[in-house]
């Protein structure tokens, strides 16, 4: 009976089922997703790829709770997001999925260990606790030292890696990246892929990013390519 | 828990933009230290008229011939008798003293020196009446009442305008051409509420003023003061009665001469004040709310300037009312920092006018309290439109702002 269970496949972590999206009406309609099939499971680490307008970037913003399927169903962990509240997707974000955009997005004039500690202070966790963990997460990405700095002060990879000390810092089960190597050179993307690939690994943290670079993307475990609003059929779907 | 940071926040978005931030708290802060400054100047006023009454005398009454619906200088004027004043001393209950007066405007001269002064003829109830006692010298003598006798009491501005660092006890004046002797000085009373200089008199027996300067027996108008716990209402309807039937008004014809309750007259002056002073803070807080509005525009170009980081809340986990009361505080804070230092400015600003002004400074805890919830309010309802304009924000719209 065990052996059985265990060879089961794991119930998927994130699931798209028959999702479309329209924005507009009438003339102006836009199918920015046609019937979108997806399932991710807990500890995948997945590349999403496509041209700008195939849809990836709509797609994220489902994966993420910001936005909800036109229709079909986004089930997270099993839960129909569409049914809950703007609030109630908030505290989904806030306690299940960490972000790191491609404009890194730290707040301007606050320095790294605040930027980290946003999160945890939305979440009510008090402010010596929180402060140790911001300064945890920034151990951990590598920016022993950097704490206090500004945004302005830091170089993109650097701002880059408080953003991903940011999105970890809350002990989320998702993260979405949204590009995150597209501001930073070769090098440093390496690094930073090198990085997230670590927190996949040893951390079993569910990864899903959108790249348009074949060797960042070669990183994940798996690709899913978008066209016209649709995942192209092929191995990563 | 939340709340904590947010304050902490909004502590730090005010010290970042700090020249932003003062000169959008400065509408606050002048509409604040208006309101305050028209309170406590206006309640150092009425404190002020309130203290005149006890200068014009307690219990004062003042009666006057001229219909009291035209004043004293309108139709035809029967002036009271010497007789008239006796008989309210003695058929009316409740009494002090009474005072007759016979008032004239005289220059008063000596050596060089002239002044142009208010003549009172008087007997000794009138410092009683007015509660008025002497600086130095004596008061009349009933002789000298008796007789009319050529002595008179100056007030301290008349005195220091005819003797100039000179002793004026024992001097001989011309009052309008007539010679007396100065036997006293009044202590001084300074201005009253209505900016007249109280001390520029010159007081003689009333027989001398009307013999020597009127040439007549006129009594021009009767101070009357009531004891203690005497119902003046009731004192005023006697005297009327009284003067009714002496000067022969029957049935329903018009007195043709006033009973005035000085205290009453003191009351609506206060009353008045008061009255101006609500008006006034009700101005003053009409720039309060033009504070609110500076706020609010200040807040909106926040919000848009802030939109990405609104983005990246909304983001990690930030919920709607979260947002709304991150801005909402934001204006709060900013609004009661405006209130507070408005009250500070408002406080010393009418402690050095009352002192400019010589009024009492009256602080008036309930209006400062008012004032700072007021400051406060208008933060809340002016920073709500600005703050749910941030909490109604699309998270993937604010993270595409540039």
């Amino acid at each position: 009976m065990i052996a059985v269970r265990a060879e089961l496949p794991a119930p998927p972590l994130v699931e798209l089922q028959g999702v479309d999206k329209v924005y507009g009406r009438g003339d102006a309609e836009v199918h920015a997703l046609r019937g979108v099939d997806l399932g991710i499971s807990a500890g995948e680490f997945v590349a999403i790829m496509g041209a700008s307008g195939s849809g990836k970037s709509t797609c994220m913003n489902i994966l993420g709770c910001l936005d909800v399927p036109t229709s079909g169903r986004y089930l997270f962990r099993g839960v129909d997001v569409a049914t809950l509240t703007h609030d109630q997707r908030a505290l989904l974000r806030r306690n299940f999925i960490g972000f790191v955009f491609q404009g890194y997005n730290l707040l301007p004039r606050t320095s790294a260990v605040e930027n980290v500690e946003l999160p945890l202070t939305y979440r009510g966790v008090e402010r010596a606790e929180r402060h140790r963990r911001a300064l945890a997460a920034l151990r951990d990405v590598g920016l022993e030292g950097r704490e206090l700095h500004t945004a302005a002060e830091l170089s993109g990879g650097q701002q880059q890696r408080v953003a991903i000390a940011r999105a970890i810092v809350s002990g989320p089960d998702l993260l979405l990246a949204d590009e995150p190597t597209g501001n930073l050179d070769t090098a440093r993307s390496l690094e930073l892929m090198r990085l997230i690939t670590t927190l996949n690994q040893e951390r079993g943290l569910t990864v899903i990013m959108v790249t348009h670079e074949n060797d960042i993307a070669a990183f994940a475990s798996r690709v899913i390519r978008f066209r016209d609003g649709a995942v192209v059929p092929g191995k990563g779907a | 828990m939340f709340l904590t940071s947010a304050f902490q926040m909004a502590a730090r978005q005010i010290r970042r933009h700090g020249m932003r931030s003062a000169l959008t708290t400065l509408g606050v802060v002048i509409g604040t230290a208006a309101v305050i400054a028209m309170v406590t100047l206006g309640r150092g006023t009425t404190a002020r008229i309130s203290d005149e009454i006890g200068k014009i005398g307690r219990n004062l009454l003042f009666v006057a011939p001229g219909a009291p619906r035209h004043g004293a200088a309108h139709g035809r004027v029967t002036a009271f008798a010497l007789e008239d004043a006796r008989a309210i001393a003695r058929e009316v209950r409740g009494l002090v003293a009474v005072a007759p007066t016979a008032m004239a405007p005289v220059l008063a001269v000596y050596g060089n020196n002239n002044w142009r002064t208010m003549l009172s003829g008087v007997d000794h109830n009138f410092l009683v009446v007015r509660e008025w006692t002497l600086a130095t010298g004596r008061a009349f003598q009933a002789g000298e009442e008796r007789s009319g006798a050529a002595v008179c009491i100056l007030g301290d501005t008349v005195r220091g305008n005819l003797f100039v660092g000179e002793e004026p006890l024992g001097r001989s004046i011309r009052v309008a051409n007539v010679s007396c002797e100065v036997i006293g000085v009044l202590a001084s009373r300074g201005r009253s509420t209505m900016g007249e200089d109280q001390d520029d008199l010159v007081l003689m027996p009333l027989l001398a003023v009307q013999r020597r300067i009127a040439g007549n027996q006129d009594v021009g108008a009767i101070l009357v003061s009531a004891a203690d716990g005497e119902s003046t209402a009731r004192i005023q309807e006697d005297i009327t009665r009284l003067m009714r039937q002496r000067r022969h008004i029957t049935g329903d014809k018009e007195d043709d001469f006033a009973v005035r309750d000085l205290k009453e007259l003191a009351d609506l002056a206060a009353r008045t004040t008061g009255i101006l002073t609500t008006l006034l803070a009700a101005i003053a807080a009409v720039s309060l709310l033009v504070g609110g509005i500076g706020i609010m525009n200040i807040m909106l170009v926040s919000v848009t300037e802030r939109t990405r980081e609104i983005g990246i809340r909304l983001a990690i986990g930030a919920r709607a009312r979260e947002i709304l009361l991150q801005f909402l505080i934001e204006a709060v804070v900013l609004s009661a920092m405006g209130g507070v230092l408005g009250i500070g400015v408002g406080l010393g600003g009418s402690y050095l006018a009352a002192r400019a002004l010589e009024l009492p400074f009256v602080i008036d805890v309930p209006i400062v309290i008012i004032a700072f919830v007021f400051s406060a309010a208008v933060g809340v309802s002016f920073g709500f439109f600005p703050a749910r304009k941030a909490a109604r924000l699309d998270p993937i719209v604010a993270l595409r702002f540039e």
